[in-house]
């Protein structure tokens, strides 16, 4: 908060390349930036550390020129820097790398690396070659063999995001922010990433980096800075600080990342995949589900693990109903359901938490009770008519066995946090009382309170009798919140393995990730 | 202490001032009507005279009806092109019908009762919707294009089965036993004519279907997200053929008592009603997008515009004036439904931040909402 004058000088031997000063940012009455103090310093790895809501992400679109703040300073090389749009943020030399993929997915690889930026020949065209020269470069430094003239939306998510970071880097940028940049990708994409971090440092680039896969952040850290509701609370060298003490400073607490593996051992065999192939959308004959077999019980949670490109998605997408099936058959109890539709599994006992929360799993428009009851209106009928006091009555009921925090169910769905929202999109699954609950990546961008809540949640209900399938790249993730843990390869299974008794090494090795991958061991 | 009040006092002006602002945002519809009203009222001593209002309020019926209908379509993302023509092509199936049809193939022509005539007519406009929504959501033809297909579609069987004439003999004859039509489409009852009571009957029935039923649900949830809607179990194409269906529906029955209110069935006839429809529907808050828009709203929206174009005539306003004024209040309807998307929005935000502190960490997590709605 301080006024005093910047020495330039000062500054500069101390690599500060831009300073925050008592910076606020209030959306209405929400106060999301409490007056923030911090340095962001040239050839540095800066990770900002937080829950959900608590200012990472204003705070970084405010350095990258998307919003403004209320109030305070933003000091680039000393000099003030407030910068009006994204625009003028790229020209002196700032940009940032979305958590939400920003792609205009009908363009292709190279459209999107240089929108907003064409390089022009003389009279105003587009000079291609040129474009296609760097962008062929830039992929390559990501070591990601794709044509730039490969349209956005025939690449997987993971590739998508790589495009969003080889459009970074084909900037000539000074501080580089990346939003949560490895959500989407495998642990060897990630392991290319940090490589390139590693060099974009080097040479000078300052780094600001989000991410709730903490250990990968710790990893990768030089300075760490925690946010907590929109202060500063804690700043430290990398060398200070461990995964407990960024929890504690997270959260206030600490926090146990281990869950209470509840259950009740191994009931019936509820769900039955056998020899399941799924062809890949192009007509090419691959599959990208194949031959996959595998059995859940009632009252296991079984984790099915796999790199990005495995065919998890695409594997409980069909099992819940979307997707075509060329091969093999999908058991529920002794009911082949292999050719069903969505909503006829769904009556059967099958239901899906989808991986995109906002693209898959929750209607804008619809208030909190009716996303939760939008699966389970036919059970709600009397004389045709959606019962609304048995409507509310089951709404009210799943808020408060799920903890849903909010103010009423009348509430926009967009008033909920990542984690609340993730909670609603489970219980419209639950409200239908499938035997089956399939999870896709069920802690994608949800912050640590939330996905211990999320996970001892799915517990609670394995121990309720239901047989619980998810599915997730995070190994940590796969070894603390599971029963079995089913390793997925190129649409194959590979093994498995009994979660209590395995190691991280084990797991990656079978999903063909080098050890080295293992980037944050450390803290392991 | 005086700083406290003064606090207070402005905190309280200032909700007073957002609580008058939203009202006049979230009721701009109904006030744009009631000025209309006061200014034809005030220009025109006939206006407000009761059998003008229900003669405008019968015009407006026609109109409401469709616009209903469009609704439904609207609501999933979509839109119905071709209820003007399907409008039409009923008539023409009325008055064919009415006239006595000459059955092919035989020498026969049949005089099929009023009943008859009116179920048929019906199902006709439900097959054309039908049509429209399993090119829409069977074969993927986006709606525009299917129901703009449509358009020329139902005006020229229109046209092809009733050679281009118009159809006057509708009256029938009660040795035929099909006399009636004019008197059940297009009659009074407590001298309100029919096509109010339809309105209104139509009006109400949407309303359960939106509102108490798992329907219209799933509706707005196709048109809020489609994709979510539909790994939740809705299903999202017999929905949305059931919306074409009705909107056919809506147009047939506007097509029936138009007939009989014309006392002629003209193959011409509905034609632009789709963009009437369309306004009515806009101009009532509902987002062309999809997923928002009520039935109360569409009904304000054609009152809005039926309200003024007979004004404008009233006060002698010409005929082209009248268009340019038309045109000018949709945009202006549709601007300010956009600020007050804004405003509602801030509103949201403004209110998620007076939570109580235990809910510490779990203000509006979507940053992307926030971010639009206080630009």
């Amino acid at each position: 908060m301080s006024a005093l004058p910047v020495d330039k000088g000062v500054a500069e031997a101390n690599g500060v390349v831009l300073r925050a000063i008592g910076v606020e940012k209030s959306y209405g009455a929400v106060r999301a930036l409490k007056g923030v103090d911090f340095e962001i310093r040239r050839g540095k790895v800066t990770v900002l550390f937080g829950e959900n809501g608590a200012g990472k992400s204003t705070l970084m679109k405010i350095l990258a020129g998307i919003e403004r703040a209320s109030a305070g300073r933003l000091e680039l090389d000393g000099e003030l820097y407030d910068p009006e749009s994204t625009t003028d943020a790229v020209s002196r030399g700032i940009s940032i790398i979305h958590q939400e993929l920003n792609l205009c997915t009908n363009l292709s690889v190279r459209d999107n690396i240089f929108v907003g930026r064409e390089i022009r020949r003389r009279g105003g065209a587009i000079d291609y070659p040129a474009e296609n020269e760097i962008a062929r470069r830039v992929m390559t430094q990501l070591e990601e063999d794709i044509d730039p003239d490969t349209k956005v939306a025939d690449l997987r998510l993971g590739q998508q995001q790589l495009v969003e970071i080889a459009r970074a880097l084909s900037m000539d940028t000074r501080i580089l922010i990346m939003d949560e940049p490895t959500s989407a990708l495998s642990a060897t994409e990630a392991e290319v990433l940090f490589r390139v971090i590693r060099e974009l440092t080097d040479r000078g680039v300052a780094i600001v980096y989000i991410s709730h896969h903490l250990e990968e952040a710790i990893a990768i850290a030089d300075h760490a800075v925690v946010l907590r509701d929109g202060d500063v609370v804690a700043v430290k060298p990398a060398a200070d600080i461990d995964f407990n003490w960024v929890v504690t400073q997270m959260v206030g607490s600490e926090q146990a990342a281990e869950y209470a593996r509840e259950g009740i051992g191994v009931g019936d065999r509820v769900l039955s995949i056998q020899d399941l192939e799924v062809p890949v959308g192009d007509g090419s004959g691959r599959r990208v589900v194949d031959r996959f077999s595998v059995d859940v019980h009632a009252g296991e949670v079984v984790c099915l693990y796999g790199l990005m490109g495995a065919g998890r998605t695409e594997l409980l997408e069909t099992i819940a109903g979307r997707g075509e099936v060329v091969g093999g058959r999908i058991l529920l109890g002794d009911v082949d359901i292999t050719h069903l539709s969505i909503p006829q599994r769904l009556k059967l006992g099958v239901g899906l938490v989808p991986e995109d929360r906002q693209q898959d799993g929750l209607v804008p428009v619809l208030s909190i009770g009716s996303n939760l009851s939008l699966s389970s209106l036919l059970a709600l009928l009397r004389r045709r008519l959606i019962s609304r006091p048995r409507e509310r009555d089951e709404i009210e009921s799943e808020i408060e066995d799920l903890g849903i925090k909010t103010s009423g169910r009348e509430m926009p769905i967009s008033s909920l946090s990542g984690g609340n929202q993730q909670k609603v999109v489970i219980g419209k699954v639950l409200m239908t009382r499938p035997k089956v609950l399939l999870l896709d990546e069920p802690s994608r961008g949800i912050d640590v309170g939330a996905k211990a809540e999320i996970f001892n949640l799915i517990f609670r209900k394995a121990a309720e009798g239901y047989a619980v399938l998810y599915a997730t790249s995070e190994v940590s993730e796969a070894l603390a919140a599971s029963h079995r843990l089913i390793v997925m390869s190129k649409g194959r299974f590979v093994t498995e393995f009994d979660a209590a008794t395995t190691t991280r090494e084990d797991v990656m090795r079978a999903s063909g990730e080098s050890l080295t991958a293992a980037a944050p061991g450390g803290n392991s | 202490m005086t700083a406290t009040t003064v606090d207070q006092a402005t905190a309280i002006n200032d909700n007073r001032r957002r609580r008058l602002n939203q009202v006049l945002v979230e009721g701009r519809a109904l006030i744009a009507l009631a000025i209309i009203i006061v200014i034809f009222a005030s220009l025109s001593p006939n206006f407000l005279a009761p059998e003008n209002l229900i003669i405008m309020t019968r015009q407006v019926a026609f109109n409401a009806i469709v616009a209903t209908g469009m609704l439904l379509t609207i609501l999933h993302g979509g839109i119905d092109l071709s209820v003007g023509s399907t409008l039409g092509l009923t008539g023409v199936i009325a008055g064919t019908l009415l006239e006595g049809w000459q059955v092919p193939l035989t020498q026969l022509t049949a005089f099929p009762s009023v009943w008859v005539v009116i179920v048929a007519a019906l199902s006709i406009a439900a097959l054309v919707g039908w049509i429209n929504g399993v090119a829409i959501a069977r074969l993927n033809v986006a709606p525009f294009i299917a129901t703009l297909g449509m358009l020329f579609m139902a005006r020229g069987m229109a046209l092809v089965i009733s050679d281009g004439r118009t159809f006057t003999q509708l009256r029938g004859s009660p040795e035929l036993g099909n006399t009636g039509f004019l008197t059940v489409a297009g009659g009074r009852l407590l001298n309100i004519p029919i096509p109010v009571y339809v309105m209104i009957a139509v009006a109400i029935a949407v309303s359960i279907l939106l509102n108490r039923t798992p329907y219209g649900r799933w509706l707005y949830a196709i048109g809020g997200n489609a994709r979510a809607a539909e790994l939740s179990g809705v299903p999202t194409k017999k929905v949305i053929i059931r919306a074409y269906v009705l909107s056919g529906i809506c147009a047939g029955l506007v097509g029936l008592l138009l007939t009989a209110d014309l006392v002629a069935a003209t193959p011409r006839a509905g034609q632009l009603y789709e963009l009437n429809a369309i306004a009515a529907v806009v101009i009532g808050g509902a987002a062309l997008s999809g997923g928002r828009g009520t039935v109360r709203g569409t009904l304000i929206g054609a009152f809005v515009i039926g309200f003024l174009v007979t004004g404008l005539v009233l006060v002698g306003v010409s005929v082209f004036w009248q268009q340019v004024i038309t045109g000018a209040v949709i945009v202006l309807a549709v601007a300010l439904d956009q600020a007050q998307q804004r405003f509602v929005g801030r509103e949201r935000t403004a209110r998620s931040a007076k939570e109580p502190p235990d809910r510490r960490g779990d203000g509006p997590q979507d940053d992307k909402e926030v971010a639009t709605t206080a630009s």
